[in-house]
């Protein structure tokens, strides 16, 4: 390994320490028997405690939850049409607005996509009488329309790497156009649509600017909770409840890892 | 050998007059927006032929076929296989079974799974489709591979598991696109007889479009040769080789030596001047030409005959020296530079290990060769 | 494809997330600014209609730029914007300074293990964005953890104030933002012909210059995608802000939350939304077009 090699993998090194330092941290003080950040206080678990009795967080955890599954599965059922659409129709009216469509929620503001969602619901219960304040599908239909679009990137590439001649060759022998999206592309693009879902699923459960605006008083996802105690200040009931996510997300993302790699080297690639 | 040796040949299907062609494009033509991709093509292919559509790329060959599979729509004119109509029948449902170029096995399906996929959607009882898949990888020699997945097989196994799954279905025509394209050198020589055999084993007609003029010539019981998308001529490989119907012909399929001239006269031999060459030239030549019509005419490398000494009377002849050579080791090119300054090629094979009056750079020489072994062109 | 699917088929498939986009999406952006032009007033909705029927035939507009009047009137919203202009390329830059050396080393690194190092860029996305910039706040406060430790290595004396300042909103954002630059950096310098830099040392160009003359601007597509990625978001947004920065720390989601949380000013949101809008659609219409760009080629 020459200098120059060296300077780059320790430039890396330094971004993983960048990246990954505030969660170690985070994990270390949340065994922190004392509430001070700062101040080593000895090794504890009674935060875990606290946070199991806080219903509050308990029940924005579950809701965010149910929110979360259901916006991944409809974002992926959608994206992945909006995908479809995207690779194989070459030519329709308004594909150009259907393309910016696609891609804008992708790097808008959420701020703005919070606030226009917020006045559509607003004013279609003004004017058709729903939906009847925000709820949960209100927070829902939100999410759904910014992750949708995080699907579709994902299922769009697989799906234009894939093999056109596989669909050809499925329809030479015999098979009907939905028997062929059914039996051969889906499978191929399966590991998109599993990525895509689990993307949507992180970004709703993350999300806090959106729901700000379309959750109401009885409907609060956990990231408003978590939100709301931040702004208050360090709370090592928060250090906690990361601790929980990473673990959890470390485990899935294992699972995922491994699941994926088999499916790769199944399709080669 | 006169120009008419293939009518002496024994009768075919496309010669005896009396047999119905399997597939017949009529006026089949296809457009891009303004590209012309294949323009009113006539053909009749007949059942049991190994039929070639050869041509270099973007010639519409691809095309040609896709339009027999159904993937593409013609624009103009119909196909018929087996006398049925197939405009508006989707690939579904036609009784043809293609081979991709990329073979496009099902990567989610094991071999098995694979050849499988087309007997099931014809409805087939299990026990059936089982017996027909273990057929058709006995067929293609892959038994033993029917569990793997195509990633597990090297590139000639997965060639034969797309036959197999085009065989499974005994559909009237097997469609091959560039089948053996992605096969290194040796292996693709090996595979074509053996596409040839199990060809005539199962009896099915197959349809193969290439650009490698050796494979289809090896394969082949007839060539339609594509340019511009056109049929240019269609024959067997010796028609197409030894008798080209065009210079465009003459020049695709192997190297040609090609002359313009003008004919003087003569009848079953005619006198042709060739500005290039010094004497003029003798040429058989069944149908007669007035005097002073212009023609090419066309003489292959392997026909001239190359030596330091003067030929014998009879044949055609001319002086040069030796430009460059290019030795092959079975045979090698002499590329001849003739007094007017034309280069010319002759091949000669190579007999012996040694020869001591081996030709050499800049060393005189006379080519010469016999009257029915050039050919005149029109076209 | 005509003799694949029908018509019929095909307007089905596309006519979902066709027409969830246009009722979710883009009706909501006509309603802010139908909204941005309404006069606010208290009751539900704080907004009077643009147009009242009166008497049944009678149009009666109420169309007031109250909410942009604002906008010009106090240099509030100005330096706001300005800020966040500023804040967004800080963080865009220090992305790339950091992006940059860490995708190249990962699209350099042998093949086996750059799925890994890519994954571990990735990982942090998949842990919760705000409880990461929280994180932040244990480590930038005054008795906080960056301070102790420069404090313990005797760096300085007094504590400094990073939380609450620009300083630590750039922190922040860089630290959010990083793996969205990394992300199509790499993708580009993976893609690129090694031979080309061969070439380019054969015909005797040094490294470094080879780098400038060949992979900078090979590694264009990416830098743009990347700083896109990072830019636009970033010029909105508004927990980063909001958590790390002070009182003084001006930026335009912030002055959004409060007009619509805070003042109940609904108008004067939309407004500021708008106004967002205007200065944003130049970059987002860039990035659609390289989006499209690079779709295209991919397909």
């Amino acid at each position: 390994m020459n200098n120059r090699a060296a300077a780059l993998y320790t430039a890396l090194a330094l971004v993983y320490a960048f990246l990954y330092l505030p969660i170690v941290l985070l994990v270390i003080y949340s065994f922190n028997a004392s509430r001070l950040v700062t101040v080593w206080g000895g090794f504890s678990t009674k935060w875990y405690g606290e946070l199991m009795h806080d219903h509050q967080v308990l029940d924005a955890a579950w809701l965010s939850i149910k929110i979360a599954l259901m916006n991944a599965t409809l974002a992926t059922l959608l994206g992945t049409l909006a995908a479809v659409v995207l690779v194989r129709f070459q030519r329709f009216p308004g594909r150009a607005l259907f393309t910016g469509m696609v891609s804008a929620p992708l790097v808008m503001p959420e701020i703005i996509t919070g606030l226009a969602l917020l006045l559509l619901f607003v004013g279609m219960e003004h004017l058709i009488g729903w939906p009847d304040g925000r709820s949960m599908t209100t927070i829902v239909i939100a999410h759904v329309t910014f992750s949708l679009s995080f699907v579709t990137v994902v299922v769009r590439s697989r799906l234009s790497q894939m093999d056109r001649s596989l669909e050809e060759a499925a329809m030479d022998l015999g098979a009907r156009p939905l028997t062929v999206f059914l039996r051969i592309t889906l499978p191929i693009i399966a590991p998109s649509l599993v990525a895509g879902w689990l993307l949507a699923f992180t970004l709703s459960v993350d999300d806090v600017v959106i729901s700000a605006f379309v959750s109401g008083p009885g409907s609060t996802p956990l990231p408003i909770v978590i939100f709301s105690k931040v702004r208050l200040g360090v709370s090592p009931e928060i250090n906690a409840l990361a601790t929980i996510v990473v673990a959890l997300v470390g485990v899935a993302i294992a699972i995922a890892g491994r699941v994926m790699m088999r499916n790769e080297r199944a399709s080669g690639g | 050998m006169a120009d008419n040796a293939v009518k002496r040949n024994a009768p075919t299907p496309w010669t005896d007059g009396a047999s119905a062609p399997l597939i017949h494009f009529e006026g089949i033509s296809k457009r891009f927006g303004d590209f012309v991709a294949v323009d009113h093509v006539d053909l009749a292919i007949y059942p049991g032929e190994f039929f070639s559509l050869l041509g270099a790329s973007g010639c519409g060959k691809t095309t040609l076929l896709r339009m027999l599979a159904g993937f593409e729509t013609p624009t103009g004119g119909r196909i018929l296989i087996d006398g049925v109509d197939m405009t508006g029948i989707p690939p579904y449902e036609r009784p043809v079974n293609m081979m991709f170029q990329s073979y496009a096995l099902f990567p989610h399906m094991s071999v098995e799974d694979n050849i499988a996929f087309g007997l099931k959607q014809d409805g087939l009882a299990k026990a059936v489709i089982r017996d027909k898949v273990a057929r058709s990888l006995d067929l293609v020699q892959m038994s033993r591979f029917a569990g793997r997945k195509p990633h597990q097989l090297s590139g000639g196994q997965r060639q034969r598991v797309a036959l197999a799954r085009c065989l499974a279905k005994e559909p009237k025509v097997v469609l091959l696109d560039e089948p053996l394209a992605a096969l290194d050198k040796k292996l693709r020589e090996q595979t074509q007889l053996e596409l040839v055999n199990i060809q005539d084993r199962v009896g099915i007609t197959f349809v193969m479009v290439t650009h490698d003029q050796g494979e289809a010539m090896t394969m082949s019981s007839r060539i339609g040769l594509m340019n511009a998308g056109r049929i240019e001529q269609v024959g067997s490989p010796v028609e197409i080789y030894e008798y080209p119907g065009s210079r465009f012909v003459a020049d695709f399929i192997g190297a040609a030596n090609m002359f313009e001239g003008t004919v003087k006269g003569g009848g079953g031999r005619l006198a042709i001047a060739c500005p290039e060459l010094a004497h003029d030239l003798e040429v058989a030549h069944a149908d007669p030409l007035p005097a002073g019509s212009a023609v090419t005419v066309m003489v292959r490398p392997e026909k001239m005959m190359i030596s330091r000494d003067k030929p014998e009377a009879g044949l055609n002849w001319a002086e040069g020296v030796v430009a460059d050579i290019a030795y092959l080791g079975d045979v090698s090119i002499y590329h001849v530079r003739l007094t007017s300054g034309r280069k010319v090629q002759a091949l000669q094979t190579n007999l012996r290990h040694t020869e001591e009056q081996r030709l050499t750079w800049d060393d005189a020489v006379h080519l010469s060769w016999h009257p029915a072994n050039a050919l005149v062109l029109t076209r | 494809m005509k003799a694949v699917s029908g018509r019929a088929g095909r307007f089905l498939v596309g006519l979902a997330p066709y027409a969830w986009l246009v009722l979710f999406f883009l009706i909501p952006f006509l309603i802010v600014f139908k909204i941005s032009l309404s006069e606010a007033r208290m009751g539900i909705p704080p907004y009077m209609p643009l147009v009242e029927w009166a008497d049944g035939a009678v149009a009666q507009w109420h169309i007031s730029l109250a909410g942009y009047g604002a906008l010009f009137s106090d240099d509030l919203y100005a330096l706001a914007y300005l800020s966040s202009l500023r804040l967004a390329a800080i963080a865009t830059i220090g992305c790339l300074l950091l992006g940059y050396p860490a995708a190249y080393a990962i699209a350099r690194s042998p093949g086996h293990v750059r799925q890994p190092l890519l994954m571990l860029v990735a990982l942090p996305f998949w842990t919760s964005f705000l409880i990461r910039v929280y994180a932040w706040i244990g480590i930038l406060k005054n008795e906080g953890l960056l301070n102790m430790a420069l404090q313990a290595l005797g760096i300085i004396d007094e504590p400094l104030q990073i939380l609450e300042t620009d300083w630590a909103v750039s922190i922040g954002m860089i630290y959010s933002y990083l793996p969205f630059m990394i992300l199509p950096l790499y993708a580009t310098l993976e893609k690129m012909d090694l031979s080309l830099l061969e070439a380019a040392a054969d015909l005797g160009c040094k490294p470094f210059k080879a780098f400038l003359a060949v992979t900078l601007p090979l590694s264009m597509p990416g830098i743009i995608a990347g700083s896109m990625l990072v830019f636009i978001p970033a010029v909105g947004e508004f927990v980063i802000p909001d958590l790390l920065g002070g009182p003084d720390t001006l930026m335009i989601g912030k002055v959004l939350w409060a007009e619509f949380f805070d003042n109940r000013d609904w108008p004067a949101a939309s407004a500021v939304a708008v106004a967002m809008l205007v200065v944003l659609v130049v970059p987002i219409m860039a990035f659609q077009h390289f989006e499209t760009k690079r779709a295209e080629r991919e397909g």
